[in-house]
């Protein structure tokens, strides 16, 4: 399986340790990622706020790029690039003026029938589904792990096509695959403020305090990202969290494939667990912890909500 | 909100219809349910709620809307947009009236959020892709507010999280793109 490869600006700075421990599980499971070439920002949180075709063409002018590749279909892990992507595709799809500028912007063919793929749609799916449970080498089954899926993975729904928007399960179903026990909660899609993590970090603290909150209420050990705005908000603002509501939250923040990449046996070096703000060390006692056998098949069963209707 | 009696004739729809025009999307679908201002997650902080941001666009009430916080406030989350039961773009339309007050040279009621979203713009003319450190310095020259989150970003620097060097990649890509993108504006 080969893939064109978007990891954006956070992956290559703040947000390394997803690209790292991406790259790793990926070359686990038998997944190829090819970096696109000269590939710039996609204009994230700003340039929406500013110019219509600019937060069109950037995207655009970075799946301009693939053609030459010859590859059509792009993994981009970070949610704000997921988004901004299909978001871009879309306009160019229904606006035909847009359209124009676009291209003109960009001086290239709008490729707007590329495929952009969030990394969790292909773990989650067939053939790699199956291969994750072969792979496993530290039963992680101790661990109970909320997944946060924040905003931008599902939302749009009409656009982004990714699971089912208010209650997504597919990180759920990943994690799972590895052993490790996922929780029900409240919090899966509700925003943690990420556009605002500079420019107004009281309301970061706030939403973000809130998610954690809820993490810790239903018992989880960690909260499992996919976004590296999440990650941020969510980790490094912990000190805020106590200044501002008297408690430190000491929850550990992980991207979901350190927690894949930990199951397969690779160690947290290799993972850049250590580059996170908030310690994860009682997260690696926890899992190397012998496994006590108290949870049956049916209790599991029952923790495990199904959501099985359509929106 | 004002209470004060809203002349409408046929120019209160200029405003929405320049709405249309920049972003695309027609606000006069809105029934003011108040669905997006319930489920809107800085709806706290907020002086109109969307929905009564919505409504006061629809009746072209310009100056009120660019005299709020609200879309300054957007966390640019989509929850509002995704669960419209008219199929309205809230999220798009506050990104709209953002776009039409700096056409319209209006100063925003948190000038902060504007000087980042500029500062970003900046940062990837130069780059290409975003230099997060040289981002971090301009924005606070320009909000003087130095010691915000000053020992976060310590810890950070200390954990190596941010490049500390630029790569310049594509810096003169986005810039040719985002030239060609002001001219046609422009037009």
């Amino acid at each position: 399986m080969k893939y064109a490869y978007y990891p954006g600006c956070s992956l290559h700075s703040t947000g390394q340790e997803f690209d790292k421990s991406l790259l790793a599980v990926c070359e686990k499971l038998g997944v190829e990622l090819v970096e696109l070439e000269k590939w710039v920002c996609c204009g994230s949180t700003a340039a929406h706020n500013l110019s219509k075709v600019a937060a069109t063409a950037l995207p655009m002018a970075n799946l301009a790029l693939m053609p030459k590749m010859g590859l059509d279909e792009v993994v981009v892990p970070c949610a704000e690039c997921f988004s901004k992507l299909k978001i871009a595709q879309h306009n160019c799809k229904t606006d035909k003026k847009l359209k124009r500028d676009v291209v003109e912007a960009i001086h290239k063919d709008c490729n707007d029938d590329a495929k952009v793929i969030h990394p969790l749609s292909i773990f989650a799916e067939e053939p790699l589904i199956s291969r994750i449970p072969a792979l496993v080498e530290k039963n992680l089954s101790g661990l109970k792990v909320v997944c946060y899926y924040g905003c931008l993975l599902t939302r749009p729904p009409k656009i982004t096509q990714f699971d089912i928007a208010e209650y997504p399960e597919t990180m759920d179903n990943v994690l799972r695959a590895t052993g490790i026990t996922t929780l029900d909660w409240d919090h899966k899609t509700i925003c943690c403020g990420a556009s605002f993590a500079l420019s107004k970090p009281d309301i970061v603290v706030n939403l973000s305090h809130k998610i954690i909150e809820d993490a810790k209420e239903v018992g989880a050990d960690a909260i499992a990202v996919a976004c590296p705005m999440c990650h941020a908000n969510l980790d490094t603002r912990q000190d805020d969290m106590e200044k501002e509501y008297g408690v430190h939250p000491q929850m550990p923040v992980l991207y979901f494939t350190q927690l894949m990449g930990y199951s397969f046996g690779m160690t947290p070096e290799e993972l850049l667990l250590d580059k996170h703000l908030t310690d994860v060390s009682s997260l690696i006692e926890k899992a190397n912890a012998p496994v006590e056998e108290e949870a049956s098949p049916e209790e599991e069963e029952a923790t495990s909500f199904q959501f099985d209707g359509h929106h | 909100m004002t209470e004060e009696i809203v002349h409408i004739d046929e120019k209160s729809f200029t405003f929405s219809d320049a709405v249309v025009a920049v972003g695309g999307i027609d606000t006069s679908y809105c029934y003011q349910c108040g669905k997006c201002a319930t489920g809107c997650p800085v709806a706290y902080e907020m002086d109109l709620t969307p929905t009564q941001l919505i409504h006061a666009i629809q009746l072209g009430l310009k100056d009120l809307v660019y005299n709020s916080k609200t879309m300054w406030l957007c966390a640019a989350c989509q929850t509002c947009s995704t669960r419209c039961p008219q199929d309205v773009d809230i999220a798009e339309v506050l990104d709209t009236v953002k776009i039409l007050m700096q056409r319209d040279k209006k100063k925003p009621q948190l000038p902060n959020v504007l000087k980042f979203n500029k500062r970003f713009m900046g940062n990837l003319k130069w780059f290409g892709r975003l230099y997060e450190l040289g981002m971090i310095a301009m924005l606070k020259l320009s909000t003087r507010k130095f010691t915000q989150d000053m020992g976060m970003g310590m810890k950070m620097l200390k954990k190596r999280k941010f490049s500390i060097w630029p790569r310049f990649k594509g810096g003169w890509a986005v810039r040719k793109i985002l030239r060609r993108v002001k001219k046609q504006e422009k037009a």
